[in-house]
């Protein structure tokens, strides 16, 4: 079973999530804080990362670069799921090394599964 | 040292300060407030020479000279202040927008992909009527999303931070693309939509993404402004230099009292309000505001009752 690693605040977003991600036969782990989130990374290697970019303790963008700069981790695909939607936000985190970057407010839930779909098949 | 020398010289830089406020030269307090002391002392200058003329004792004419120093002083500081209130105030409204609409995405954001999980209907059977009023609570989601959205994009207009990718394109090809969309809203609201367009116009230089944006908005009010029946007739003609973009509708019309409104902010005019309550009333500004930054203009005409014409104008080259 191929595990997800949701690291989002919002835990309203979490539940959501882990509902539809669970009925299409992933295992989730969720993370409330960047700390957190990068710690997950390393002990359980998921599949996938799921990363928002405003987040406490450490944010997104630094969670990616720690990811990416770890031999151990660099090759985990990172769809970034956010809702700032600034061009230089996008580049910036597309550089660091993102897959794919999903502005909330423009994606419905079934778009961001799809996408999450796509990227664990490639 | 240096650092501070630097900074003073800085606050000292009119032209500079006035960059960071935004607006013209004219309404920018540090500039109005070098101006203002050079006309003090040309005043107070003038006011010597006319009075050592006219009077000949030199305490009256100093007396003279001082009252009048004072009185611009206290006039200079007068309007300087009030200017500077009211551009403080225009950034701080900016700035609230801004935050105002950040701060209320992410609960929106909840909602909107909460409600999905429900109409998904993967979580159990939901009923006809359960279905309905999820329906609703949908399309109001969409609602205040949009509205957010275009109070984000007012606030980067207003803060100067739109983002622009202009390029040459065709704009019949992307006015026919934008009405083949709209098919089945025309359709659904009995409304015909022709197409006028010569072959072999120049293109447009211009940012298609917002273009099409504002294409979809007048096409979009000519039609909800169509009561019952009606047709919508777009014409793209072309003279050296500009593309005229016009979209008439047989429409209810802008009120003769109310037309010099009709570009402002969240202005909605009383009679689409008796029967249309939806819309925030600020396309129009966008549209108005995105078509200036890349060097165009808009106007209208229009007669109650008989329809509502629409023009736009773009350079064809930079």
């Amino acid at each position: 079973m191929k595990t997800i690693l949701f690291i989002e605040d919002e835990s309203v977003l979490q539940k959501t999530f882990r509902d539809v991600l669970e009925k299409e036969g992933y295992k989730i782990i969720t993370a409330l804080d960047g700390e957190i989130g990068l710690r997950l990374v390393k002990e359980k290697k998921p599949n996938l990362v799921l990363l928002d970019l405003v987040l406490p303790k450490m944010d997104g963008f630094e969670v990616l670069k720690e990811l990416k700069e770890n031999k151990e981790t660099k090759d985990i695909p990172v769809i970034i799921l956010t809702n700032l939607e600034k061009s230089e936000d996008v580049d910036k985190a597309l550089e660091l090394g993102a897959t794919t970057y999903l502005v909330k407010a423009n994606y419905e839930l079934k778009e961001v599964v799809e996408k999450v779909k796509k990227t664990l098949r490639e | 040292m240096a650092e501070t020398i630097k900074k003073i010289l800085n606050m000292l830089n009119p032209f500079g300060e006035c960059k960071k406020y935004r607006i013209s030269l004219w309404q920018c307090p540090p500039f109005l407030f070098v101006l203002m002391g050079l006309i003090i002392i040309g005043v107070i200058i003038a006011t010597y020479f006319i009075a050592t003329l006219r009077i000949d004792d030199p305490k009256i004419v100093t007396l003279i000279v001082l009252a009048m120093a004072a009185i611009l002083i206290v006039i200079d500081y007068i309007i300087t202040r009030s200017f500077e209130r009211i551009s403080e105030a225009s950034r701080m409204k900016t700035e609230f927008i801004d935050i105002i609409s950040h701060q209320l995405r992410s609960p929106l954001v909840n909602l909107k992909y909460s409600l999905e999980v429900l109409i998904s209907k993967k979580h159990g059977k939901i009923s006809k009527k359960e279905l309905e009023y999820f329906k609703i609570l949908d399309e109001n989601i969409k609602i205040m999303g949009n509205l957010i959205n275009n109070l984000l994009l007012i606030s980067r207009i207003e803060s100067g931070k739109l983002p622009f990718k202009k390029q040459e394109f065709s704009l019949s090809e992307l006015t026919k693309e934008i009405i083949l969309k709209f098919k089945p809203f025309s359709e659904a609201s009995n409304v015909k939509i022709k197409l006028k367009a010569k072959k072999n116009l120049p293109k447009v230089f211009a940012d298609p993404f917002w273009l099409r944006q504002i294409i979809k908005n007048l096409l979009d009010n000519a039609i909800r402004y169509i009561k019952q029946k009606g047709e919508v007739e777009v014409k793209i003609s072309s003279k050296p230099k500009k593309l005229y973009f016009k979209i008439s509708d047989t429409g209810v019309g802008i009120p003769k009292s109310e037309q010099k409104y009709i570009f402002q902010k969240f202005f909605r005019s009383k009679n689409i309000l008796k029967y249309q309550t939806r819309g925030s009333g600020l396309g129009l500004y966008i549209s108005k505001s995105i078509l200036e930054l890349m060097g165009g203009k808009i106007w209208f005409e229009s007669k109650e009752r008989k329809g509502t014409t629409f023009y736009f104008m773009l350079p064809i080259k930079k």
